[in-house]
Parts: structure tokens; sequence; C-alpha cells
């Protein structure tokens, strides 16, 4: 512009809106939590990170660390293996789900609610009770120990086994996922273009849900390579990095060396975090509003061939938690095989008694309503409060990282962060609150990402209503915006517990004598021996995410029917 | 009193509006009257709802002002203003009654509650719907959410009502019966009303005035008739209505000539010299038809029907002007014939009629200003 001087000079002084009270409260209350998640992840992470920088002494040594674990055969080798096992998981897994979730979405085999049920029993247990199953099936006293042909259990094999099944309900919702949105005008056409099977399969379905599969094996990798307590039960001599994390700092007391394969850990994960973010960004572009649903019809090979796979992987899926069940009753497996409740008699044992159990409970209410209080204001405030925008898109960001850093390698970074000298937060150390804030943490992005799509999909002009009408924002939050929001903040308080219950991998290192955790009981009670009376505490913890399944359930139909009439027309 | 005068209730002044690098406001200044019925008319993009949220607050603008009855609300939060709303998709709040809707804002103002439901009763009467009081809203069909949206609106006396395309959510026929019911309303409460609308026969309809706005620029405020009747820019008289346009040049004595015809445009080239490149402006509606050529008629010309398009109440009839040696090149226009008219013509392709444009009918622009 040959007179941008002049232009420059006339330009109008630019409007500074007011900023209300009601602005400075929601902005108080956002970077409240942001202040929460920056405690509760940015710096432990970064304690983690500069303690693999360091010496016992707290002396900076440089990459010392590092140099040490690729010179040690028996620590870098895990890598190896971690990958190994994980690949392999993650072939079977996505192959198995894809069908099974096929069958469930389009074919008419009979059933599908069911196998549905069946298929994420899965999800109710702690990875560790899988694993003390397969022990009672194919270990050195298992029932089908034959069927191994000579193979151990212990290693590989048995990390494979575990993992498929811990994982399967996972993945299978993914892909359930990503077949639902299904196009049938696609099918219409390719049949009157007279394709066969074979050819619609290759060109119409696999390329709609190629983005779902990416994301599957993402998801698969991630949980693999990061979990814990399946290695630790049947990995046997197969160092992993997961259980190397947890015996350089529990058995040698090596926290420098515990950072280092942290580190090592989060590598993988963040790379697979980051490479699904990518893909999910793209899948959004794949949904027409018009699609037609598509129907499946009867085609009696297909589906009596579905039927026969399914119930397969149904009879595996249940049979290894009836065995985890069997066990725990029978009286001494497997010289007396009545049953008994001796087992549950955890007092007896070491591992935390039925006080464990009680701390658990207390564990998962405490993250439900305080994770989902925080997690849904936090939702609400990024998604709908105006102005402010490098502060909400922060937030955003940093509601994503939990998601990206396994439990193994936030529980230790918390060791260093909470337990460092000096910090004014030292007090929270070894006590419930500070289980209750990892576990929150620790499940955050999930909840976050749920609470974000069900209020993505309220009017957008709520606010602006309440604005004019002069009444304030967090009025039309609890009358409006909670109310109709009621089955994804039941949703998420339900994902928040169950996971509460199961977890094992963050709070394994957090957990005092008198904050034993039922999920930590089973670990310490599988390490004693005392097998029977871990698959006996894992049960418990089936149970009860089981009862709060139902109760949620009850709440759906029942309250939300009385509260969301409004549903109905 | 507080300078607060009929004329000037609402004051808009040099509203420029950035998102990012796209100006979608490039200084507007507009007065809205107290009591005034104004519509904001353009198509998508033009920059009419940005302004509707600039006057409420919900988008503050970039720079310049706005001032609601003497008070500068130029800065200020959209609770801090005087206004109800309307949008397009209602934003009723789906858990709530009909009648918890429309008390949302009294129940507010620690009002008695015999007096909120007295005034939710009167309201829903207003608007008739008394007896959907106990509703869901998903229970209402489209036209009664709407007219839920409007009693909540009005709950509580705001002195501006802003109508955000409030009825292009509804088919045809309600559309057409809602846009009267909001203007009688409108008149019998009295309330200061601006709507935003694409459709320029809801605007026409409805409006005392209306604001024709495009690429984020006023083309035209006026009454209805003055923007039908005597569009200020080419881009009015093309929005609203139809209108055919004619390329030509300006001739001495008020005459435009136009490939190879004269037209007498009279005062219409006013200020215009001799040798201007202009733009013809008529509507179908104002070219008159004589049977046949030759009843000399001034300003006649001799043209030939190309095409009839039957439209109901009228005829659309393409035409192009003949001279001695058959078509002229490149000239075609359109005149639209009442069923009566047509009839009593018997008019049909081929036909060859005698057509005039009356030069006060006749609107001529500077060609600078593109369509």
């Amino acid at each position: 512009m040959a007179n941008g001087a002049t232009t420059a000079a006339a330009t109008p002084p630019v409007v500074k809106p007011k900023v209300s009270g009601e602005d400075w409260i929601m902005r108080a209350v956002l970077m409240g939590i942001g202040l929460y998640l920056t405690v509760s992840i940015l710096l432990p992470l970064y304690a983690i990170l500069s303690k693999s920088f360091k010496n016992a002494d707290g002396v900076y040594i440089g990459l010392s660390n590092y140099a040490k674990f690729f010179s040690t055969p028996a620590l870098f080798w895990s890598i190896q293996n971690s990958l190994t096992v994980t690949l392999i998981c993650c072939v079977i897994v996505v192959t198995l789900a894809f069908i099974y979730a096929y069958a469930l979405t389009r074919t008419s085999m009979p059933f599908k609610g069911l196998f549905k049920g069946v298929a994420l029993l899965p999800i109710l247990m702690p990875s560790l009770l899988p694993a003390i199953a397969l022990v009672y099936l194919f270990g050195h006293q298992g029932i089908f120990k034959s069927w191994l042909m000579g193979h151990e259990l212990y290693g590989p094999i048995g990390i494979v086994m575990g993992e498929c099944f811990y994982v399967f309900p996972h993945v299978l919702t993914i892909l359930l996922i990503a077949m639902a949105n299904s196009d049938a005008r696609l099918y219409e056409a390719s049949d009157a273009l007279g394709a066969s099977k074979i050819k619609t399969f290759f060109t119409v379905t696999l390329p709609s849900v190629r983005y779902g599969l990416v994301s599957a094996f993402f998801v698969c990798f991630t949980l693999v390579i990061t979990d814990f307590g399946v290695p630790k039960v049947v990995g046997g001599k197969y160092n992993v990095l997961a259980t190397d994390i947890y015996k350089q700092v529990v058995g040698r007391q090596d926290f420098e060396m515990g950072a280092v394969v942290s580190m090592i850990l989060l590598l993988p994960a963040l790379f697979a975090f980051a490479a699904d973010r990518i893909v999910q960004r793209r899948q959004v572009a794949l949904l027409s509003a018009r699609a037609v649903p598509f129907e499946p019809k009867k085609d009696r090979v297909v589906d009596y061939g579905m039927l026969a796979f399914c119930s397969l992987i149904g009879v595996i899926l249940v049979s290894v938690l009836t065995m985890a069940a069997f066990a725990s009753y029978a009286t001494f497996w497997p010289y007396n095989l009545t049953l008994s409740l001796k087992h549950y008699a955890f007092d007896m044992m070491d591992g935390g008694g039925w006080d464990s159990y009680y701390n658990s409970i207390e564990l998962a209410a405490w993250t439900a309503v305080i994770g989902t209080a925080m997690v849904f204001t936090g939702a609400y405030l990024v998604e709908k409060s105006k102005g402010f925008k490098t502060g909400r898109a922060a937030m955003q960001l940093l509601c994503m990282v939990p998601m990206a850093v396994p439990g193994l390698v936030l529980g230790l970074a918390y060791v260093f962060f909470f337990n460092a000298p000096g910090n004014p937060l030292g007090f929270l150390y070894h006590t419930m609150p500070i289980l209750v804030i990892c576990t929150v943490t620790h499940f955050y992005t999930v909840s976050h990402l749920t609470a974000i799509t069900a209020l993505k999909q309220l009017d957008a002009e709520f606010e602006s209503v309440s604005q004019s009408l002069k009444v304030p924002f967090y009025k039309t939050f609890f009358r409006i915006t909670v109310p109709v929001c009621m089955p994804a903040i039941l949703d998420i308080s339900m994902y928040l517990f169950v996971n509460a219950m199961t977890t094992v991998s963050a709070v394994v290192f957090l957990y005092s004598p008198d904050t034993a955790l039922a999920s930590i009981a089973i670990l310490n009670m599988d390490d004693a021996g005392d097998v029977a009376p871990a698959a006996a505490m894992g049960m418990m913890i089936v149970g009860t995410a089981a009862a709060v399944r139902l109760v949620h359930a009850v709440l759906s139909r029942g309250i939300l029917a009385r509260t969301q009439a409004w549903r109905k027309r | 009193m507080n300078g607060n005068d009929k004329a000037g209730y609402l004051k808009v002044r040099d509203v420029i509006k950035k998102f990012g690098e796209f100006t979608a406001l490039k200084g507007v200044s507009l007065d809205v009257g107290e009591g005034e019925f104004v519509c904001f008319l353009g198509p998508s993009g033009c920059g009419k709802t940005t302004l509707l949220r600039a006057i409420a607050g919900l988008d503050i603008q970039t720079s310049g002002s706005v001032e609601q009855a003497g008070r500068d609300i130029s800065t200020l939060p959209p609770n801090e203003r005087d206004f109800g709303i309307v949008f397009q998709s209602y934003a009723l709040f789906p858990n709530l009654t009909v009648k918890k809707n429309i008390a949302y804002g009294l129940e507010n103002r620690k009002m008695p509650k015999a007096e909120i439901q007295t005034k939710v009763f009167d309201l829903l009467a207003l608007v008739g719907l008394t007896e959907h009081g106990d509703k869901y809203p998903s229970q209402l069909s489209g036209g009664q959410q709407q007219r839920v949206a409007l009693a909540r609106a009005l709950a509580t006396s705001p002195g501006l009502l802003l109508l955000d395309e409030p009825l292009s959510a509804l088919d045809a026929k309600v559309r057409v019966h809602l846009r009267h019911e909001i203007k009688m309303l409108q008149e019998k409460i009295g309330v200061t009303t601006i709507m935003v609308t694409h459709d320029q026969e809801e605007a026409l309809a409805m409006a005392d005035r209306i604001v024709v706005m495009n690429h984020g620029v006023i083309e035209q405020v006026g009454t209805p008739e003055e923007i039908y009747a005597d569009p200020a820019t080419p881009f009015v008289a093309d929005f609203i209505g139809t209108t055919n346009f004619i390329d030509g040049e300006v001739q001495a004595g008020g005459q435009v000539r136009v490939a190879g015809l004269t037209l007498d445009c009279g005062p219409a080239v006013d200020g215009m010299a001799p040798g201007d490149k202009v733009t013809v402006c008529i509507r179908p509606e104002d070219v008159q038809i004589n049977e046949a050529a030759g009843e000399g008629v001034p300003g006649g010309i001799a043209v030939k029907v190309t095409d009839v398009e039957f439209l109901g109440s009228f005829h659309r009839c393409h035409v192009k002007p003949m001279n001695g040696n058959g078509a002229v090149n490149g000239l075609e226009f359109m005149v639209d014939l009442s069923a009566n008219r047509a009839r009593a013509l018997g008019i049909r392709e081929g036909m060859d009629i005698h057509a005039s444009l009356p030069a006060e009918l006749v609107r001529v622009y500077r060609s600078t200003a593109s369509v």
C-alpha cells in the first residue's frame, strides 16, 4: 500500500471489551484447573526428566545414566523385548477385534448384545487378574499346560496372551465406533455396479475404517507397551521396559535408572499418542451429515461363520474370568478343589487386608467425584468461555498431556516431585489425596474429550441467551448445561471409578502402608506366592466394577428417564 | 433526561470488525429510531450478523462505537446491555418447560413468584401458546418454538429486540404467517427491533426501514418502497427484486446509447457527461408492452419475444430488440406481464411486440460500480 503511513495514522482506536466480573471468575477457575494440571503433570514430568540426568547424590552428570543403560545388555534388551511382544499383540488383537467388530456391526449375526457385553468384561479387571488366571490355565500346574506343547508360559507367550485379553475391549470399542459410521449409500452403489462381496469389502469397508484401524493399532500399542500388570505376573525372566522401571526402583532402589527407563518408555508412548492425534484429526472430515445408516442383510454363511468366531472369542474371554473366579474359591489348587471363601480372608495375609479394598473404594469414589467435577468444569470453560483465547488453547493442550504419559512414569515422576526435599506440597506424599490427584490426572484426557464432545453438541447460543437475560453463567451452567450433559457426566464418573479401582501402574510407587489398594494387594500377594488370595482380591474388584456399571446403567435408565423427559417427543 | 432522542435510540458509528486478516465490517454507521423495525438485509457473508452481534456485545467490534438510549455501550459485555435476542436455532433450553424457558430471565431478577407467573401467562397469551406452557421445546413445532424464543426474549422487557434470521429454519407457509405475527406483535408493544435476514421478501414485508449490506458496507438505508423503487446502487437493484442491466454510454440530451439503440433516460442521467460509461436498469414489470410496432409510443422499441416463462401470477418474457436487419447483437431483457395482460396480448414465443422503457422508471448508474 502506497499510503500505508496515512492509513496507519487514521486507524481508529481499537475497542477494548470490558472484562466483566463473570469473565474474571471464569478465567480464575480455568487458571486454577490449569495450575492443577501444571502441578500434577508438567512439574512431575520435569522432575523425572532432570532426575535422569543426575546421580544418586543429585549431581548433574549429563548423559551418563543413559550411557550406562545402553551399555548394559540386560537393560537395553528390554527395548527389543517390549517392542516384540507389543507388535505381536497389536497384530493379533487388531485382527481379532476387527473381525469381531465387523460381526457386530455389518452382519445379522444373532446375540449381538450378549457378545458386546462379553467383550467388555476385561475392562472390569486390573491386568494382573487375567495374568493370574493364565497361571492357573497354563502355568506349571495349569489345566491346559499341555496345550503349550512344552513351551513355558512365563515369558513372551504369557505376556502376549495376557495382553491380548487385557486390551481386546479397548481396541474393539474404537473399531466399533469407526464401523458404526458407515454409509449405506456406498454399499448400494457398489452393489448396483455389480461388485462382488470381496471387492466391496476392500473398496468400501476397509477404506472407510482405515483411520479407525490406525487409531486402534496405536491405542493397542500404547496400552501394551506401558502395561505393567501382565508382565509382572507371567513375564518370568523376560524383561520388558515396564517391569524394568519397577525392578530398578522397588527392587534395586536405583531411582536414577528408573527415571532413565521411564524416559525411554515415554518415547514410544509419546510417538503413538502424536500419531493417533494426527489420524483422529483427519477422521472428522470423513463423516457426512447425509450418510444413511447401513442395515446389514441376512446371509446364512457369513452370519453363522461370524457366530462361530465370536463364540470362540467369547468362550476364551469368559473362561479366563471363570478360571480366576474358580481359583479364588478352590480351597487348595490343584489338590483340594472344594469351594471355600478361605482366600477371601485377606486380613490373614500380607498386602493390606480388607482395608486395601476399602481404600480402593475410597480412592475410586473421590476420583469419580472430584475428577468428574473438575474435568467437566474445565471442559466447559475451554469450550464455552469467551475471549482469553491463548489461555483456553493452552488449557486444551495441557488436558491432552496425561494421555501420553504411561502410568508407571507418572507414578515415579510423583515420587521425584512430591518427595523432593523443600517441596511445599511434600505433606501430600504417602496420603490418600496424592493417590486421588495421581489417578484423576492419569485418566484426565479421555474424560476431558468425552466432556468436550458432549458440550459441542449443545446449542452454541445458550450462553448468549443467558447473557442477554442477565443470568450469570454459573446459574446457566448448573440449570442447563449440567442437566443436559448428565449422560456424559455419568459416563465420565463411571470411567474414572472403574479405572481407579483397577489401576496398578501409577499408584504402585505412591501407596503407603495406610493407603494400600486392592490392586496393589493383588500384586503383593502374588509376589508373596499367595496367588489364590490375589485372584480373590481381583474378583472383588471385578465384582465392584460390575456393580458400579450396573448402578450406572440403572441410573442412566431410571433417573435419567425422569430428568431427561424432554428428550422424548 | 439523558439525551435520549427518538430518532437516535441506537447509534452505530464507524464500526469496523476484523476476524484475523478478514474485515467483516468496513466502517458502518447507522441510526435506529425508538420503536422502529429495521431489517439488515444482504447475501450471506455481507456482515449483517456480525453487525447484529456487535450491537449485542456478543462479538465486540474492533473499532467504532455503539450507543443505545444515550449510553455508550461500545465496550460492555452483553449482560450489561439492554436487549433480548432470538437466534435462528432459537437456543431454547431443552430441559426446561416452555413456561420455565420464558421465566428464565425473570427468576433471576428477584421478582415475586406470583408476578412472574402473571407475566409468563401474559407472554404465553401474547404469542398464542397458552395451552402449551407445560410442554418441553422438543414437543413443539418449529413455529411454536420460535414463538417461545420470542416470548423469552421479550420477558424482561428489553429496550431492543434483536432477531437473527428468526424465520429461516421454518418452512415457507409458516414463515409467511409468522412474519406477519411478529410484525403485529412488534407494533403492539412498540419495542425497537433489528432483524437480520437474507430474504428480501421478508424484509420488504416487515421492516419500517431496510439496511441493505454487501461486503461489510451499507449499500443503502431506506423504507421498503424507497429501496425497491429507487435503489441507490446496482447491487441493491439486483439484490432486491429482479432488474434488467444494460450497459451503455451517455449522450447529449439525457439519452443513453445502448448497443445500437438510443434510450431516453430523462433526469436519471443528470450530472453525467456525454461519453460516461453507464449501466441502465429497469425492472421487468416497469417495461411497458404494446401489441404491435407502429403505435408510436415515444421511446419505444420493436422487440421479438424469444422465451415466455409462466410464473403463476405473471409471465416473464425474454425479448430481443430488433432493427431493420434482425436482432440487435447481445442485447436481451426481461419483461413481466400480469396474467391478465399476457392473456389480452396473447403473448407467445416468436411474437413481435413493441416495448417502451418509461424514462421516469429507468435508473442509470456509472459503470465503475460493479454489481
